[in-house]
C-alpha cells in the first residue's frame, strides 16, 4: 500500500501558514507542559486544583460501579473456598472452639487493663478516628500509586492524615478536593513509613516499590536483623501514624534489604478509616482542663 | 460492505453527518479512554494500558487529516488530570509524539498495517518511558523501567484490537 497523501499544502500560501502555525502552537504547548512538570518537581501538589474537576465529575460513576462490583471482586475467594469445603469446615470448627477460650481470656485481660489504667488515671480517650469511607478508583495506568477516597475536604479530610483498614495501614492523604481525596498508598515509591518489628521493636524504614511490595531497611547498621515471617507495625516516630498499626509481613531477605508485603490489600478492603495525624491527637488540648491535662500525653509522645 | 448490525441506520445518499459527530466523536472517545482509570479498580502496580494514548494513536494513524499536532495539548491535559501523572506529562509526551509521527510519516515510502503498528509501538514505548521519567523526577522515588515493562508489552499487543474498534466507530461517524 502506498503512503497516505502528504500533508504539505502545495502552493497555497494560506494553508502553508496555517500548518506552520499549528506546529508553532503544538511546540509552544509542549514546552508549557514541560514547564508544568518542572514546577511539579518543586511543588508536587501545586496544580492539584486542576484535578478537582475530573475527580469530582467521575466520582458518582466510580461510586456506582464500586457498589456493583464489590461483590464481584471477591468472587475468586468464594469459588476457592468451595474447594475442599468439607475438611476445611471441620478444621475451622476445631479452631473456633480453641479460639473461643482465648477470646474469653483476652476479654478478661482487656477489662483488667482498663481497670488498671483507671487506677493510674491514664484514661485513653483516643478520638483519632475521623471517618470511614471507601476507596473508589486508583491511578491504575500510572507508575505512581494513588487511590481515590470517597470523602474530601468538606467531610473534614485534610492532607497528611493517615488512612488505615482493620487489617493494617493503607497510606496517607495526598491531595483533597471537596468530595474526594487522593490517598498515597503504602506501596508508592515515595511513601516512607517508620516501622518497627512487632515483637522486639527493631526500628526500620518501609518504602514502597510500586509493584505491591515494600522495601524494608533496618535503621541499625550491621547484619540485617529481619527474617521471613516477621511482622512490622508503625512505630509512631514522625508524628503522622499512630503507633502499632500493622503494616507488613516480611517475605524475602536479600542482603541489607528485606522485602515485605502489606497486610491490608487496598483492592480487597471494604472500607477504610481516615484518622487524625498522631501528632494532632496527642497534642490536642482537653477542652475542660486546657493546660494541666495536655501535659501528660505530650510527654507520652516524646517516648514512643 | 455494510455491516449487518448497522442495517436499521442505512446510510442515505446526499446526507451529511452533523459536524458535532464528525469532529466530536474522536475527541470524546480519547477522553473516555483517559477516564478508564475511574473504574473501581485499586491497582497495586501499573497494570492498566493507557487507553487514552492508544485511542489517540489509533485515530491519528487511521485518519491522518483529522487533527493537527496541537490536539495533543488539550487531550494530554485531560489525561494528566485523570491519570495521576504530574500535570504536563502527557501534554508534553503526546504532542511530541504527534509531531514525531508527522515528521516520520513522509519519509516512509510504503505504508501498511505493519508500519502503523511499528509507529504505534515506538510511540507507546516513548510515552510510557517518558511517563516513568516524569514520575521519578517529581518525587516518585526509585521507579525502574522494569516496573512498566509488562504494561508496555500488553499496550503494544492491544493496539491492533483498539485500532479495529476505532475503525468501527469511524464507520459509524462518517455515515449519516
Amino acid at each position: 500500500m502506498a503512503r497516505p497523501p502528504s500533508r504539505r499544502p502545495g502552493h497555497n500560501r494560506k494553508a502553508q501558514y496555517s500548518l506552520f502555525a499549528s506546529y508553532v502552537v503544538a511546540m509552544t504547548g509542549a514546552a508549557v507542559g514541560l514547564l508544568l512538570v518542572v514546577v511539579a518537581i518543586f511543588d508536587p501538589t501545586g496544580f492539584a486544583a486542576i484535578r478537582i474537576a475530573t475527580s469530582e465529575v467521575t466520582r458518582p460513576a466510580s461510586v456506582g460501579l464500586k457498589n456493583m462490583v464489590s461483590g464481584v471482586s471477591s468472587i475468586d475467594e468464594v469459588l476457592a473456598s468451595y474447594w475442599q469445603a468439607g475438611s476445611q469446615n471441620v478444621a475451622l470448627r476445631r479452631q473456633v472452639e480453641t479460639d473461643r477460650n482465648r477470646i474469653i481470656e483476652a476479654k478478661a485481660v482487656a477489662q483488667e487493663n482498663l481497670r488498671l489504667k483507671k487506677l493510674l488515671k491514664l484514661v485513653e480517650d483516643d478520638g483519632s478516628e475521623l471517618l470511614t469511607a471507601r476507596l473508589i478508583a486508583s491511578s491504575s495506568s500510572s507508575t505512581r500509586r494513588y487511590a481515590r477516597l470517597n470523602a474530601g475536604h468538606w467531610q473534614g479530610v485534610r492532607t497528611g492524615m493517615p488512612v488505615r483498614a482493620p487489617e493494617g495501614l493503607i497510606g496517607r492523604i495526598h491531595i483533597t478536593t471537596p468530595n474526594t481525596a487522593e490517598v498515597l498508598l503504602l506501596t508508592d515509591t515515595s511513601n516512607i513509613v517508620p516501622v518497627r518489628r512487632a515483637n522486639d521493636s527493631v526500628p526500620a524504614i518501609s518504602t514502597g516499590l510500586g509493584d505491591g511490595t515494600l522495601e524494608i531497611r533496618a535503621l541499625a547498621a550491621g547484619r540485617n536483623p529481619f527474617k521471613p515471617g516477621d511482622l512490622l507495625v508503625t512505630s509512631g516516630i514522625g508524628g503522622v501514624y499512630q503507633p502499632n498499626i500493622p503494616v507488613a509481613v516480611i517475605v524475602r531477605v536479600a542482603g541489607e534489604i528485606a522485602y515485605g508485603v502489606p497486610l491490608a490489600n487496598p483492592s480487597k478492603v471494604d472500607a477504610v478509616v481516615v484518622e487524625r495525624s498522631f501528632e494532632e491527637t496527642v497534642t490536642r488540648p482537653d477542652p475542660n482542663v486546657p493546660t494541666v491535662a495536655a501535659d501528660p500525653p505530650a510527654g507520652n509522645a516524646t517516648t514512643p | 460492505m455494510i455491516d449487518p448490525h448497522l442495517q436499521p441506520a442505512v446510510p442515505r445518499l446526499g446526507r451529511q453527518p452533523s459536524r458535532w459527530r464528525l469532529a466530536g466523536t474522536p475527541v470524546v472517545t480519547v477522553m473516555l479512554g483517559s477516564v478508564v482509570t475511574a473504574l473501581p479498580l485499586i491497582a497495586q502496580s501499573p497494570v492498566m494500558p493507557p487507553f487514552g494514548l492508544l485511542l489517540l494513536l489509533s485515530w491519528r494513524l487511521l485518519r491522518p487529516e483529522l487533527w493537527r499536532a496541537w490536539i495533543g495539548l488539550p487531550l494530554g491535559l485531560f489525561d494528566d488530570m485523570a491519570s495521576g501523572q504530574p500535570i504536563g506529562s502527557a501534554m508534553f509526551l503526546w504532542t511530541v509524539t504527534l509531531v514525531g509521527i508527522d515528521a516520520v510519516e513522509h519519509r516512509m515510502v510504503w505504508r501498511s498495517y505493519r508500519q502503523d503498528w511499528l509507529i504505534a509501538a515506538a510511540a507507546i514505548i516513548f510515552c510510557i518511558a517518558g511517563g516513568v521519567f516524569f514520575a521519578r523526577i517529581t518525587g516518585g522515588g526509585g521507579i525502574t523501567l522494569q516496573l512498566v515493562a509488562p504494561q508496555m508489552l500488553w499496550t503494544v499487543l492491544l493496539f491492533p484490537f483498539v485500532v479495529r474498534q476505532c475503525a468501527r466507530i469511524d464507520r459509524w461517524r462518517v455515515m449519516a
